[in-house]
């Protein structure tokens, strides 16, 4: 296979990059893009670590070949702060302690900017439904779910 | 005493905005110019001599580094207890995955193919894949007789119990291996050049094993080799001794290439190859009267350690010292081994064997109320420990532990008494059925015996010449909370804002030995110790004339500047004391096994489906008493985050073993706790400072492993109406044993 040149919008940003067609949306933002951010934890779409929105859904993506994302709009953890002013999902986690080893902290984050883009105010249910992709092991998820609560909370007040 | 700001208070964690930003750096957020990956040839046999090695043509050898046995400098070992860890296998093969070559190449790609390339050939051996087994002595693996390790405690007389019971109540209880699941993987890189000598930088816990294990095996003077833990993502003890081998091997590949190396193991190859939980099999006779009084009681526990002792004989003693759980017995005996195995090393994990035993004896303990017909917290209430009574090992309790207390809190917290009417009402009937359950556990916090004495910590807190304050220890964050609560107790000492104080980063080459971040003995001992450290730096200033009896932030901060410009540096250094009275003895193995102990009752809520047979955890209630809680978030995160690890131990993860070999060495087929599978939770303290420990705290973090998985099966067996005593708990175990005839009670009236 030959290298082929894609084109992302990543964070907002308009962003090229040269490389084989299959190789991994989280090597393209990782090592091509410096964007370390995104994390890999299973290598096979189980945990959750390397969470990215693609287009406004949460995706895996170390199961997304570049080729896939050509053309698409990606919000990384590193574009969901607005600059220096952390997004109220950010400042919940910090406060909640919904953050422990910080290794599925940005893919959590980032389901959790598309599950208050899907339910503005979620319930218990829809919290717990819409982070069960992204698997956390220090925390036991309670922390978790109140940063969510507190985010909802916070967010809206804006 | 002015009233405390910061201590009991729940700061920001302080690496906490790096975290949420995703600007945390992990190792494998970090190259350096010109560095290559390593990569790991393994055996594909459990036991057995390699013959041959051969390279497949199709792949550019020359340009690959190439290491085996014959290239390590020093001595082909991982020095942690014993010596009889090989970096890499030279002849003999004693597992599955075991290391026996590494190569070296910038194409990680490349290297994935190389690695399937190399053959080698084998004369196969004979194996052994269980504590029974391995006890038969018929294949001898290890030693003469296959046991790592074997311990004996005995106090007062059991032999001479059973003549005066009423009851006798037997049972044997087993638990499985447990794999960490930390979400980032082990990963190192090495950097090694004739002038530095070797760096090693990594995710670990404790960067003063990985230095002892890299002297070893690099032959290099101790200020040659430097070792430096970056962010690390979750460890749960899985990265107590793995760095040390992940990182000889990162090194001796540096060696070899003149290049910095990077090794990141795939999750596949983080779960076969590395160590787990201890599998175990205890075996309890105990004597009781009809009174519910416990008299004696008999204890074989058992650990499966794999083909190398590496931890197993520390594992061992904790899980020893623990058999008898939170009861007084008048006369007790617990004889303890670990036998080896051909799977790899089991190794540290949160709990370090406490949860082994306390399961058996948790589970134990409902059984024998049942035999009496007693309810089970009476029976137990009955034979708590309590202040001037004496441990398995004649420790005396000196707090004023109150379990009563913590149960009756416990009960009243989750509605016991009237669920369980209800429950046992309604069950007979029900597809669903309900339980709920209940387990009391103690968790001595610290190095057991000798060990804080022999470890002989010092940490030590600087102040740099732009005025700020260091904590420096090698003490690490791996999500507990390290950084925040070590600067929390600095901050609240040196009576300056909690922003003022930051700790240095684990460098061996900066910070002094505070001892490896394990036992949960980091805020009791290493706390105590930066409380000491920064008591000395106030009084120097003080003392030098620098600082009055009041200051604010930016005095004392002037006050640093000043005192570093005049002397050049500012620094105090504490070492470890042990409190006067703790006395223990090693050929006895009896005395005060540990500086504190941390005390619980959690109960689990639960619904067994009769037809599916899952097993769903409801509502879980855990009240503790962890001495004074220095940040209440964090150590509510510890709690729940040892609890969700406890309901997988108890219901979820099963490691399917093949021959030593985890067959299902990935997260789509190892089942960990999702955010759908975790019951509501209510996380109580109960605060009794603790003397000996920074601001009253005792130890926390491995405590809440050790609840759940009795409190849950004790549930399901009422529920069930029938007994169960193996972990995992899974689906086909329990249809198995309710669609079987029921079999005679274990206990006999006599």
């Amino acid at each position: 296979m030959s290298l082929g040149s894609f084109s992302l919008r990543i964070n907002g940003e308009n962003r090229v990059v040269e490389a084989y067609p299959m190789e991994r949306l989280l090597d393209i933002l990782r090592e091509h893009l410096g964007l370390i951010g995104t994390k890999e934890g299973c290598g096979e779409g189980e945990c959750g670590a390397c969470s990215v929105l693609i287009n406004g859904e949460l995706v895996n993506s170390c199961l997304i070949p570049v080729a896939q994302a050509d053309g698409a709009e990606i919000t990384t953890i590193e574009g969901v702060a607005n600059g220096e002013d952390l997004h109220p999902a950010q400042k919940a986690f910090l406060a909640c302690g919904g953050a422990q080893c910080g290794m599925c902290t940005p893919g959590m984050i980032v389901a959790t900017v598309n599950l208050l883009n899907k339910h503005p105010h979620p319930t218990a249910e829809q919290i717990r439904e819409g982070l069960n992709g992204n698997l956390c092991r220090c925390t036991g998820y309670m922390r978790i779910f109140q940063a969510v609560e507190e985010a909802a909370r916070t967010g809206s007040e804006k | 005493m002015q009233k405390e700001r910061i201590v009991g208070t729940s700061v920001l964690r302080k690496e906490g905005i790096a975290k949420v930003r995703g600007a945390a750096r992990y190792i494998d957020d970090t190259s350096f110019p010109g560095m290559i990956f390593g990569a790991t040839v393994r055996s594909a046999i459990p036991r057995g001599r390699i013959l041959n090695i051969k390279f497949d043509d199709g792949i550019p050898w020359n340009e690959f580094t190439i290491v085996s046995a014959k290239d390590i400098p020093g001595e082909n070992t991982i020095a942690l207890i014993n010596r009889d860890w090989p970096c890499l296998a030279s002849e003999f093969i004693n597992h599955p995955e075991e290391p026996i070559l590494l190569l070296g190449h910038s194409d990680r790609h490349l290297l994935t193919k190389a690695v399937n390339a190399v053959r080698v050939e084998y004369e196969v051996l004979p194996s052994i894949h269980s504590i029974e087994e391995s006890e038969w002595g018929d294949i001898i693996v290890w030693g003469e007789n296959n046991v790592f390790k074997s311990f004996q405690i005995n106090k007062g007389d059991v032999d001479g119990t059973w003549a005066k019971a009423d009851f006798i109540v037997e049972g044997e209880y087993t638990t499985g291996a447990q794999e960490h699941l930390y979400i980032e993987n082990n990963g190192v890189i090495a950097d090694f050049t004739p002038d530095t000598g070797l760096t090693i930088w990594g995710s670990m816990q404790c960067p003063f094993y990985v230095h002892k294990s890299l002297l070893a095996i690099s032959a290099l003077p101790e200020d040659k080799v430097r070792i430096i833990q970056v962010e690390t993502g979750g460890a749960f003890g899985g990265k107590e001794d793995y760095p040390s081998m992940i990182g000889a091997h990162a090194a001796l590949l540096a060696m070899k290439a003149q290049r910095p190396v990077k090794i990141v193991y795939d999750r596949m190859e983080d779960m076969v190859a590395t160590t787990k939980r201890h599998p175990s099999r205890t075996r309890i006779r105990t004597a009781v009267t009809k009174d519910g009084k416990l008299l004696g009681a008999d204890i074989e526990f058992t650990l499966d350690g794999g083909a190398y002792s590496t931890l197993s004989p520390t594992v061992l003693s904790r899980g020893t010292i623990h058999a008898g759980g939170p009861y007084f017995w008048p006369n007790i005996r617990v004889r303890s081994k670990a036998f080896a195995t051909s799977c790899p090393p089991h190794g540290a994990f949160r709990g370090f064997g406490a949860p082994q035993s306390l399961f058996a004896m948790e589970r134990h303990m409902d059984r024998v109320a049942n035999a009496l017909g007693l309810p089970p917290e009476e029976l137990r209430r009955r034979n708590f420990l309590s202040q001037g009574l004496t441990t398995a090992t004649g420790q005396e309790i000196r707090e004023a532990v109150d379990l009563d207390h913590l149960l009756a809190r416990a009960f009243e917290l989750s509605d016991y008494q009237s669920k369980r009417e209800r429950f046992n009402r309604d069950n007979p009937t029900a597809k669903k059925k309900k339980g709920i359950g209940f387990a009391a556990f103690l968790h001595g916090a610290g190095f057991t015996g000798s060990g804080e004495r022999y470890l002989n910590s010092v940490a030590a807190m600087d102040g740099t010449p732009d005025g700020r304050l260091r904590v420096l220890v090698s003490s690490t964050e791996f999500g507990q909370g390290t950084n925040t609560i070590l600067c929390q107790i600095a901050a609240e000492t040196l009576g300056i804002d909690y922003d003022a104080v930051e700790i240095a980063p684990p460098d061996t080459s900066v910070v002094p030995n505070s001892g490896p971040t394990v036992a949960s003995r980091t805020t009791m001992i290493v706390g105590k110790l930066v409380h000491s450290a920064a008591l000395g730096l106030r009084q120097t200033l003080q003392s030098g004339g620098l600082l009055g009896t009041r200051w604010t932030t930016e005095e004392f901060c002037a006050a640093v500047r000043t005192h570093v410009a005049r002397y050049g540096s500012l620094r105090s250094d504490s070492r470890y004391e042990a409190p006067a009275y703790v006395y223990w003895d090693d050929e006895k193995y009896s005395g005060d096994a540990y500086p504190a102990f941390a005390w619980a009752v959690y109960v689990a809520e639960i619904t067994l489906d009769t037809v599916s047979y899952g097993v769903t955890v409801d509502d879980f209630v855990a009240v503790q008493e962890v001495g004074r809680v220095l940040n209440p978030v964090l150590a509510t995160g510890q709690i729940e985050g040892g609890i969700a690890q406890g309901i997988g131990y108890a219901l979820y993860e099963k490691v399917q073993w093949d021959r030593g070999r985890m067959a299902n060495g990935q997260m789509t087929n190892y089942i960990i706790p999702t955010s759908q599978d975790i019951p509501s939770m209510k996380i109580y303290f109960e605060e009794l400072p603790f003397a000996s420990g920074a601001f009253g705290a005792k130890g926390i973090g491995e405590l809440p492993m050790d609840g759940p998985a009795p409190a849950i099966l004790n549930a399901v067996s009422f529920a069930a109406g029938k007994d169960f005593n193996a972990i995992p708990l899974m689906a086909e175990d329990i249809c198995a044993s309710l669609s079987a005839k029921s079999v005679s009670e274990e206990a006999v009236a006599v």
